[in-house]
């Protein structure tokens, strides 16, 4: 045993050092890489713009290999290196070993860099397409910004910090991030972030060349919308996991941290859609410049304002001035400069179409404005707090009760306007004729909402109203392809034929709308109907929630590998036959010396029956049961957005390594 | 994130309001409920009393369900919790003067973009650049002045 772990600490002796030598060796190559290809451009000098690609493809090896040798000090638990020590222990599962790479303020810096240099690389290798001064441009604005990680890192948050006394073993990872559900959160929330870093570098590349053209567009849109696919099941792992963890299954709690990835999110959103305008339409140039800066600043905020904790307390600042200097230029420095070079070079975007008020580009500057005002309505409450503080020494919060009141508008309008948005054709578009196969789906939606309001018992209108849009959006985008396919109009095998010839991305948009139906579906029903119940049960005890009974028989007490558990054991019966076992735990963690509440929760498509096991008290045990309605329905419809996602990304146009010759445009099916 | 993440969730429940608190009139109870999602748990981070399980929350959860016992309506409960705790403990911000910001950002926001929206999809053809500049501008403006 003894043997077996100085054994580790041997082996791993090398392996800070060699990671620690290599993220220093990728800043100097992120600083050439920065310079050279930019002065290149500007002078026209072809070998120096050609040195970007080399140096992005060994900025990346040289940051992986940083982040194999960290994650092999984990694996190995190789406590002699202080951040091992401090997060992870030799009992501690192997997945959670890994996951504890990135489950610390330095190796998620780690982690964050080397999913920037990831896409760095990427651009390099695939962009043999992409104009070379747009890419020599492109590869420099990217290394400005590992340069700028890379330091921050470097000076502030070394990952590879030794201890002079390795101690026998760690501090264990918070139990309460020792799951599945968390231990992917963080990298699919990066590779949101930082996906948003490359619309970001081809929107400072477009405004140092005063061009914005539908190639440019093209080169964009996948990038957003990667960005975007992994943000939404970024934020659906997340709000999944505080689901089945946390406790009660609240599933958002507008906590700043969530927001935080939430604005991205929105102005992606926004991104990608104004960036079909600006590939077909040739216009809303500088407004798709601007999201692309803005969506990248809020990552930046993200990533940045939320982890100093500046956004707790005033007072964390305080606490480590040192890198709260540092995120304050790099955020100024970044989202300052982008916006002043915005303001001086935006004017040179040449538009060269117009569109009347009723048109597709009218119903996607309509989505636009809405998401970015429900973003700024989000950043408006999270950042308030801190202003009001620092300015009049005010304290106040901001919570769920704010946002709910403030943000669920402009959701709502967007379900509303997006079915006849998304229907209406570009440029000049006729309303009662684009409504016609809408009527239909108007009607039932709200025949839908109306028979939800006469059947439920209490007067609340949430769920009828969550009902009646979210029927319009999932039928207004079944409809919407199916006028593509003109359905009704020619034969069934016509049909057919023209639904599975539809462009990818038509097929990535009707999803992805219904994805965004399902989800305010879900909302809506867990919402307006959950119940719940609170008592204490005693051995033996039969008790009703809902339409479901509950017997409670008892509990046992078990060892898991790094913690001590009580478990309960409930059966749940409807209609007098069994429907689920439940066994809810209460798990305590020696080592962070932490209990932790492990719901039991059986799931269906229709209902959820959630089970939460409290303390024992007078000679019975707390015990909290709640029936959650349609509740899956909320991830099912991000994964289906997501899904829709990723279907528009793979359409031929967008591939990634796809040539993108200048080939007119051979799609336009309106 | 998770770092903030595991600070958020430190003080974290493992229960919250507990069979002994629930009051017997269910009607009461609902309201009890309703007023404490509306209320911070002062020592922890954006959580609110009905789902916190430190000991501050359990007091004023109690708290809030004798007042209501009492006779008084949930209005006159959170202004005797607000003139004992400050406005600090409400978690939706009262419409006042000094919160307007974050009250109003998001209609004026929506109506001046909606406005300049329209301006910039009527201008006239020849002006479509330099309109469009000005529009953007504004609206950057107010999103910073945030």
């Amino acid at each position: 045993m003894i043997c077996s772990e100085r054994s580790a600490v041997y082996t791993g002796t090398m392996t800070a050092e060699l990671g620690h030598f290599a993220t220093l060796l990728a800043f100097f190559v992120a600083i050439l890489q920065a310079v050279v290809p930019m002065v290149g451009a500007t002078r026209n000098q072809a070998s120096w713009m050609a040195v970007g690609v080399p140096m992005a493809i060994a900025q990346f090896l040289l940051v992986g290999f940083a982040f194999a040798m960290l994650t092999i000090a984990f694996v190995t638990s190789d406590f002699s290196v202080r951040l091992v020590a401090a997060n992870s222990h030799s009992l501690k599962p192997m997945l959670y070993k890994v996951s504890g790479v990135w489950g610390n303020h330095e190796g998620s810096m780690l982690l964050w860099i080397f999913i920037l240099t990831t896409y760095g690389a990427l651009v390099a290798w695939f962009g043999q397409n992409l104009p070379d001064r747009l890419k020599a441009r492109v590869l420099s604005v990217q290394a400005m910004i590992a340069v700028a990680f890379l330091a921050f890192m470097i000076f502030t948050s070394n990952p590879f910090e030794r201890l002079e006394f390795p101690p026998i073993d760690g501090n264990d990872l918070n139990p309460l991030l020792q799951d599945p559900g968390l231990a992917f959160h963080p990298p699919f929330l990066y590779m949101g972030y930082v996906g948003l870093s490359m619309s970001f570098s081809f929107a400072i590349a477009a405004l140092i060349e005063g061009r914005v053209d539908a190639a440019w567009a093209r080169w964009v849109r996948p990038w957003t919308l990667l960005a975007w696919v992994n943000l939404t099941i970024g934020i659906a792992l997340g709000s999944w996991w505080a689901y089945y963890e946390l406790g009660w299954g609240g599933w958002w709690f507008w906590d700043p941290v969530e927001n935080a990835s939430f604005m991205p999110w929105l102005i992606a959103g926004a991104l990608l859609h104004s960036s079909i305008v600006v590939e077909k339409r040739d216009t809303l140039k500088s407004w798709t410049i601007l999201l692309a800066i803005l969506a990248f600043s809020f990552s930046l905020i993200g990533t940045f304002i939320v982890r100093s904790g500046v956004i707790t307390s005033v007072h964390a600042f305080a606490n480590d001035p040192e890198r709260g200097v540092f995120i304050l230029i790099i955020l100024s420095v970044a989202i300052g400069g982008a916006l002043t070079l915005y303001a001086l070079r935006a004017r040179e975007l040449r538009t060269t179409s117009a569109f009347s008020v009723i048109s597709r580009e009218s119903g996607l500057v309509l989505n636009n404005l809405l998401l970015v005002v429900a973003a700024a309505v989000v950043f408006s409450g999270t950042i308030w707090p801190l202003v009001a503080e620092i300015t009049t020494g005010r304290k106040l919060s901001i919570g769920a009760p704010f946002f709910e009141l403030a943000f669920t508008p402009f959701m709502v309008a967007i379900a509303m306007a997006l079915p006849i948005g998304a229907i209406l054709p570009w440029k000049r578009a006729d309303l009662s004729r684009s409504m016609q196969p809408l009527w239909g789906v108007l009607a039932l939606s709200i025949a839908l909402g109306a028979l939800v309001w006469t059947m439920q018992t209490g007067g609340r209108m949430l769920a009828p109203i969550g009902i009646t849009l979210a029927a319009w959006l999932v039928l207004g985008a079944m409809v919407e392809l199916g006028t593509r396919a003109k359905l009704g109009k020619a034969s069934l095998s016509e049909t057919l034929r023209r639904l599975r010839n539809l462009p990818r991305s038509d097929w990535g948009k009707s999803v992805a709308h219904a994805g965004f139906g399902l989800t305010i579906f879900g909302i809506a029903s867990i919402t307006a109907w959950e119940v719940e119940d609170i008592r204490v049960a005693h051995v033996g005890d039969r008790f009703t929630v809902g339409a479901y009974e509950f017997q409670f028989n008892g509990v046992t007490q078990a060892n898991g590998k790094n913690y001590t558990t009580d478990i309960g054991n409930f059966t749940a019966f409807k209609d007098g036959v069994l429907v689920a076992e439940l066994r809810p735990e209460k798990r305590f963690y020696p080592v962070q010396g932490m209990p932790t509440t492990e719901a039991a929760i059986d799931q269906s498509l229709t209902r959820d029956l959630y089970l939460a096991l409290g303390d024992e008290q007078n000679g019975g045990w707390a015990v909290r049961t709640y029936i959650k309605p349609f509740a899956n329905w909320l991830w099912i419809g991000a994964l289906v957005m997501a899904l829709g996602g990723v279907l528009s990304l793979t359409d031929r146009r967008y591939r990634v390594a796809a040539t993108a010759r200048k080939t007119p445009d051979a799609v336009p099916a309106e | 994130m998770r770092i903030l993440l595991i600070l958020i969730f430190l003080a974290t429940p493992t229960w919250a309001v507990e069979p002994d608190e629930i009051l017997p009139d269910p009607v009461m109870e609902a309201r009890a409920r309703v007023i404490s999602k509306g209320l911070r748990c002062l020592v922890c981070r954006n959580e609110n009393i009905d789902s916190s399980s430190a000991g501050i929350a359990k007091d004023l959860r109690i708290l809030v369900r004798e007042r209501l016992v009492d006779g008084d309506s949930n209005d006159q409960v959170m202004s005797y919790i607000v003139d004992r705790y400050g406005e600090y403990v409400l978690l939706k911000p009262k419409f006042t003067v000094k919160n307007l910001v974050p009250w109003l950002s998001g209609p004026v926001l929506f109506f001046l973009g909606l406005f300049l929206s329209i301006k910039f999809i009527s201008r006239p053809r020849r002006d479509i650049v330099a309109a469009l500049d000005e529009d953007e501008e504004k609206r950057l403006d107010d999103i910073l002045a945030e």
